[in-house]
């Protein structure tokens, strides 16, 4: 059996998982404190992969990588083709994955007491130490919960990686495409294999979270209470 | 060295609109909840900017707006406490207090969280978490953690409102020691006339968003000069009065004519006395004596050393059974009630011309 799959996916998801943290960490850090209709309509560019078809997010990248797309020469200038290659994979589950960082993220900073906040600016700290060491640490646990999040959701990326990143054995064909293509080809075993694979990953994900969370809960308690 | 602050900023129900001056003495800021004391305090250490006006501390600019200044918080070094504490619960108590002196080399900056350890009585917590300290440990830790960046002001939100009795004179007695040895434009902001009399010597008195009274405490204590002041600073007894010469009045609520020492500045007013400062008098058949009065006994409530007598000036009347409604408070100690608790009715009261007031609306 081709175990690449198994390798191209933990690759895709890692690297996405770093990128979607670190963009949904500074989408949510940049909102919070924002006010107005403007950020409304911010919030709803930024949750729109959740609730689109993965066509149509396959489609734009398709349109924003493709032949004539406007990101297509930037990254020719890194030598670098998107489209039916690995990024194209990362790409495609970063952008799933982005919203469930950003408002796990968000939720979390805005769970940190705001006194707290004050207190550091008045003490003499620039925003960038009150963001990293008063509520980043104390946002941490909801941070940490939307990084697992994401892992799991890029794991199970499947249509936009298909439009973009094609189906190449060995380079682009991860578990969830494999799986498609087994039951195309009417090789079942196959198709069950990887799907018993996908399951016991994503569950021991979602398990260790929420225990990991209840592990957790008294700590918080303690934090939150003033 | 002084604080100067003329602003105005509009709130949803109100505008904010402030002026004065603060030395080197505590000055206390007295008001109801929701009167703006914190919007202002917040104001002038930088964390909510006001719509015009202009604030310095010792001839630095932290705000105006003609020309635009708004020095932000982190650069004003004035020292805030919050009414919860705000201690960063991720920090041991030394880790807190030496969070604003990052600048300082290592062994320097323990040796001054040391100090300020020292200072405020904290020997022993130094490696705990605020989850583990009661609350007027959590104060001391965030007085001594904005005593650490040594500010030039140091402005108090409510910081004692959230403690319980004992610790609150704890907390109120480490306060004063640091007053006393800090000499730096202090602003305490409570809602508690007791806690503002006894931790500042001046007094400002804030009512939606306008100052109402400011000056020496004793003075506004004794003589507020509006009836919203007398109510703030715990005056319970007020009436609706009607001037009859220079120095008499009637007092339409309480049914009866007094005398009063202080002028009566206009036509009419309100007439006020402390409840403490009823005093119960021998009759002496002598009832025209200057501002004594037969009284009957309305309700009382007790508390441990002291009991309020709710008095009322007209006699009960036998064809109503209802009692009269009580038009005075008394307040008077235990020991001094049971003398004359079980005396017949009517009891005299004598409200004294020198401790009676006069006050506009």
């Amino acid at each position: 059996m081709d175990w690449s799959p198994l390798w191209i996916s933990l690759a895709t998801s890692v690297t996405a998982t770093v990128v979607t943290l670190l963009t949904g960490l500074a989408a949510a850090a940049w909102r919070e404190g924002r006010k107005g209709p403007a950020m409304a309509l911010v919030d709803g560019v930024f949750l729109l992969p959740l609730v689109l078809p993965p066509t149509v997010v396959g489609f734009l990248l398709l349109l924003l990588f493709g032949r004539s797309g406007p990101l297509r020469k930037l990254f020719l200038q890194f030598g670098a083709t998107i489209v039916f290659s690995w990024p194209a994979t990362v790409i495609a589950a970063t952008v799933v994955a982005f919203p469930l960082m950003y408002l796990t993220a968000r939720a979390a900073l805005e769970q940190v007491e705001p006194s707290l906040l004050q207190a550091a600016r008045t003490l003499g700290a620039s925003e960038w130490r009150v963001f990293r060491e008063v509520a980043l640490p104390l946002a941490w646990p909801g941070i940490l919960a939307g990084t697992i999040l994401s892992f799991a959701r890029a794991l199970g990326e499947f249509g936009a990686t298909l439009m973009l990143a094609g189906n190449i054995p060995g380079r682009t064909e991860t578990i969830p495409i494999a799986i498609y293509f087994a039951v195309e080809a009417n090789d079942m075993t196959q198709a069950a294999t990887w799907c018993v694979i996908d399951i016991a990953i994503s569950l021991a994900l979602l398990a260790g979270l929420y225990y990991w969370m209840h592990l957790q809960a008294p700590e918080r308690v303690r934090w939150a209470r003033r | 060295m002084a604080l100067e602050v003329q602003i105005e900023k509009k709130l949803p129900d109100f505008t904010l609109d402030v002026s004065f001056r603060a030395e080197m003495d505590p000055l206390s800021v007295l008001g109801a909840s929701g009167a703006g004391k914190t919007m202002l305090l917040r104001c002038i250490a930088g964390l909510e900017r006001p719509d015009r006006g202009r604030i310095t501390l010792n001839e630095r600019v932290f705000f105006n707006s003609e020309p635009r200044v708004n020095i932000p918080a982190r650069q004003r070094r004035v020292g805030m406490l919050f009414q919860n504490y705000a201690i960063f619960p991720h920090r041991t108590v030394a880790e807190n207090i030496g969070f604003g002196l990052e600048a300082l080399p290592r062994d320097e900056r323990s040796k001054r969280v040391a100090e300020l350890i020292g200072r405020t009585h904290l020997a022993g917590l130094e490696g705990r978490y605020s989850g583990t300290l009661s609350g007027g440990e959590q104060q001391r830790v965030a007085l001594a953690r904005a005593l650490a960046i040594e500010p030039e002001a140091l402005l108090l939100d409510e910081p004692l409102s959230a403690l319980d009795t004992h610790l609150r004179s704890q907390v109120e007695i480490q306060l004063q020691e640091t007053f006393a040895a800090y000499r730096r434009p202090t602003l305490l902001v409570t809602h508690n006339m007791e806690e503002a009399y006894r931790l500042g010597p001046r007094l400002m008195v804030l009512s939606r968003g306008r100052v109402v009274a400011s000056g020496a405490k004793e003075r506004i204590f004794q003589r507020p000069p509006t009836v919203e002041v007398a109510r703030l600073t715990g005056c319970k007894n007020i009436s609706r009065a009607r001037a009859i010469s220079d120095h008499s009045i009637e007092a339409l609520d309480w049914g009866c004519m007094l005398r009063l020492a202080q002028p009566v500045a206009q036509p009419s007013g309100f007439a006020g006395i402390r409840a403490h400062h009823i005093e119960f008098v021998e009759a002496n058949g002598a009832a025209s004596d200057e501002n004594i009065f037969p009284c009957w006994l309305v309700r009382s409530s007790e508390t441990p050393f002291r009991v309020t007598l709710f008095l009322s000036l007209l006699e009960r009347s036998s064809s109503s059974p209802q009692p009269e409604s009580a038009q005075l408070q008394a307040e008077v100690y235990k020991e001094k009630w049971q003398r004359f608790r079980d005396k017949p009715f009517p009891w005299h009261v004598r409200l004294r011309a020198d401790e009676l007031f006069w006050m506009k609306e």
